[in-house]
């Protein structure tokens, strides 16, 4: 299982990478293996919403299950993969990479010390199995 | 051998029906409404027989094989029921017609209500929902309704165990509340803690299954439903799997203020496309004020020499109609047979039974898949479809290679909370020998995931048709007849 240490995880599989005031969401590699062969991804939030922890961003389907993303941090939406939709498979091949989900801008800062680092991330996947 | 859809047998200008000669003035139709192109194939009556007899003959029911589809219960569904519904002082009446015409219909869906009262440990009942997710809306909007009624419109907040059954967060949301989702513990019941934090002013209540979606009683269920009430909430019950309760357990003496009930499930009827469904709801005291209307009741109560007289009433706060007519009569009268032919007595043992197989099929397989949350069931149970030593294989896997055995796979990956989950119910209808030769099937399949995996991957390999692709199918939908749609737009 990929667990990028420079990532900060959440409980619920999503990933948040930080740089300054900002932070870009996706699910994890452990999600989308999860989920098995995604079909369908819907961003539910648009550029300038401000969207509270814990509130959906987007929604995703498998041929096995439909789950929704959480934001990780509270923050305002600064980008969307629109391309992501079209695609929804980059998300089984590259979860880290291309199939990034929500960039934001944070709203309060202080969330991300509520966050999981990666070896907290997979001791977490470990007692899950 | 793949069949030919109707598309495909399609020959320009054949034609299956003719119409009689006019013998009327015609009348031209307003224009923009008249289109010169229709794109529907062009058959005889007897090659849409045809093609229709052959689908049928491939199809998996009940009738032909096992069925054990969890939460489904898809028990056999007695032919006597059928004869039932064919008399015709039930399938041959209008529901336009005068009440006074129609006294014994009405009085089978009285004492159907009832009998549901009875069996739940109700007030009162509607049979109008025509299947359970519609008796899940009409029970939520009845909850709406009674807080409405009381003012406190704040309490728009339904909470939903993980173990419930996946139509409820559906229910929910159209009913215009906010879901929040409960987990489960490590023995399978509702986590208290988690519920504890939400009970405050804005929870309008609880939808909960039980047992639920892993075939478990909740034992937790008392001390649910006591914080739910002391908060100010109410507790919809999920009645998909009464089979384990009849008789046994009735959710209103537990404080379970709504809750329906599946007529196709637990009391026979056809449901998976044998036919439509039908979704009682009953209601705790409280609440009956804000059924559906109408509701059969007795009009003129009857004596020694004279029937009574059966009409229909409208509760004084009702939430107004929910389906059109009556309901699902034709099922009324299948289960009413049902519940007749069992009687008391034997509704318990139905659930006995019912319960007796899930747990019989659990210990026979219980070393060989893994049972995460494994202690004795109810009607079905949840196993693990995977193993760490047959890395490549997947309850999926599992599930079709089942159908090269004869067998309708079970549920597939719900519950949500259980990784690669097959979910079996067996139901009081089969057999030991049934029972038996399933169990050999899937401990066979056990095998061969570590010895030829390549055979679980590759299967169904005796169906008419193979492995299908899943997931080219939900990405790329094409929701079209395959005849000339182009030259139409």
């Amino acid at each position: 299982m990929n667990i990028p240490s420079d990532l900060k995880y959440t409980k619920n599989d999503e990933w948040l990478r930080v740089e300054g005031n900002q932070g870009t969401i996706g699910i994890t590699d452990y999600a989308q293996s999860q989920l098995s062969d995604i079909v369908f991804v819907e961003i539910t939030v648009s550029e300038g919403d401000v969207v509270k922890q814990g509130e959906t961003c987007a929604t995703v389907e498998s041929v096995k299950a439909a789950a929704d993303v959480y934001m990780p941090v509270s923050g305002k939406v600064i980008a969307i993969n629109h391309s992501l939709p079209e695609k929804p498979e980059v998300i089984n091949r590259d979860p880290y990479g291309e199939a990034w989900m929500v960039k934001i801008e944070f709203t309060n800062p202080s969330e991300l010390d509520q966050l999981l680092d990666a070896a907290a991330y997979e001791e977490h996947l470990a007692q899950k199995e | 051998m793949p069949e030919p859809d109707l598309c495909e047998l399609s020959v320009p200008n054949r034609i299956g029906f003719r119409f009689p000669e006019v013998d009327v003035p015609c009348a031209e139709l307003p224009k923009g409404l008249v289109r010169e192109h229709l794109p529907l194939p062009e058959l005889y009556e007897l090659d849409v027989i045809r093609r229709y007899t052959r689908l049928s003959q491939l199809n998996h029911a009940i009738d032909t094989g096992y069925y054990p589809l969890g939460s489904c219960t898809m028990k056999y569904n007695p032919k006597i029921n059928e004869e039932m519904a064919r008399l015709a002082g039930f399938a041959a009446v209008h529901p336009l017609q005068p009440v006074q015409s129609v006294q014994g219909c009405l009085a089978l869906m009285y004492e159907l209500q009832e009998w549901l009262k009875e069996i739940g440990g109700f007030a009162g009942v509607t049979l109008q929902p025509a299947a359970g997710a519609q008796g899940e809306l009409t029970g939520i909007l009845i909850i709406r309704a009674y807080h409405k009624d009381r003012g406190e419109l704040q309490r728009t907040k339904i909470l939903i165990p993980d173990s419930a059954h996946g139509t409820n967060p559906a229910t929910s949301a159209m009913s215009g509340m906010t879901v929040v989702e409960i987990k489960s513990d490590e023995r399978g019941n509702t986590d208290l803690d988690s519920l504890r934090k939400q009970c405050d002013e804005t929870l309008a209540g609880i939808m909960i299954t039980n047992p639920n979606t892993l075939g478990l009683f909740d034992e937790n269920i008392e001390e649910v439903i006591r914080l739910v009430h002391e908060a100010g909430g109410l507790v919809y019950g999920d009645g998909a799997n009464m089979n384990a309760l009849l008789g046994i357990v009735r959710p209103g003496d537990l404080g379970i203020d709504v809750l329906h009930f599946n007529l196709h499930k637990t009391f026979s009827t056809p449901h998976g496309g044998g036919g439509p469904g039908s979704g009682p709801v009953g209601v705790c005291d409280k609440l009956v004020d804000y059924l559906p209307s109408p509701i059969v009741t007795i009009t003129q109560e009857g004596d020694e020499e004279t029937p009574p007289v059966y009409g229909f009433y409208t509760p004084p706060k009702s939430i107004g109609r929910v389906k059109s007519f009556h309901g699902h009569f034709g099922m009324m009268v299948r289960a009413y047979t049902y519940m007749l032919m069992h009687g008391k007595e034997g509704l318990r043992k139905v659930s006995e039974h019912a319960v007796l197989n899930a747990n019989y099929l659990r210990a026979r397989l219980r070393n060989v898949y893994h049972i995460p949350y494994d202690r004795i069931c109810m009607h079905e149970f949840v196993a693990e479809g995977r193993w760490e030593d047959a890395p490549e294989v997947r309850a999926l896997d599992i599930s079709k290679r089942l159908m090269d055995f004869g067998f309708h796979p079970p549920t597939n990956y719900f519950p949500l909370i259980v990784h690669e989950a097959l979910m079996i119910e067996p139901t009081e209808t089969e057999s030991k020998q049934t029972l038996d030769a399933f169990a050999d099937a899937l401990i066979r399949i056990a095998e061969e995931a570590r010895t030829n995996p390549d055979l679980l991957k590759s299967a169904p390999h005796h169906t008419p048709v193979g492995r299908v692709d899943e997931v080219k199918a939900a990405r790329d939908l094409i929701l079209a007849c395959g005849v000339s749609v182009e030259e139409d737009t």
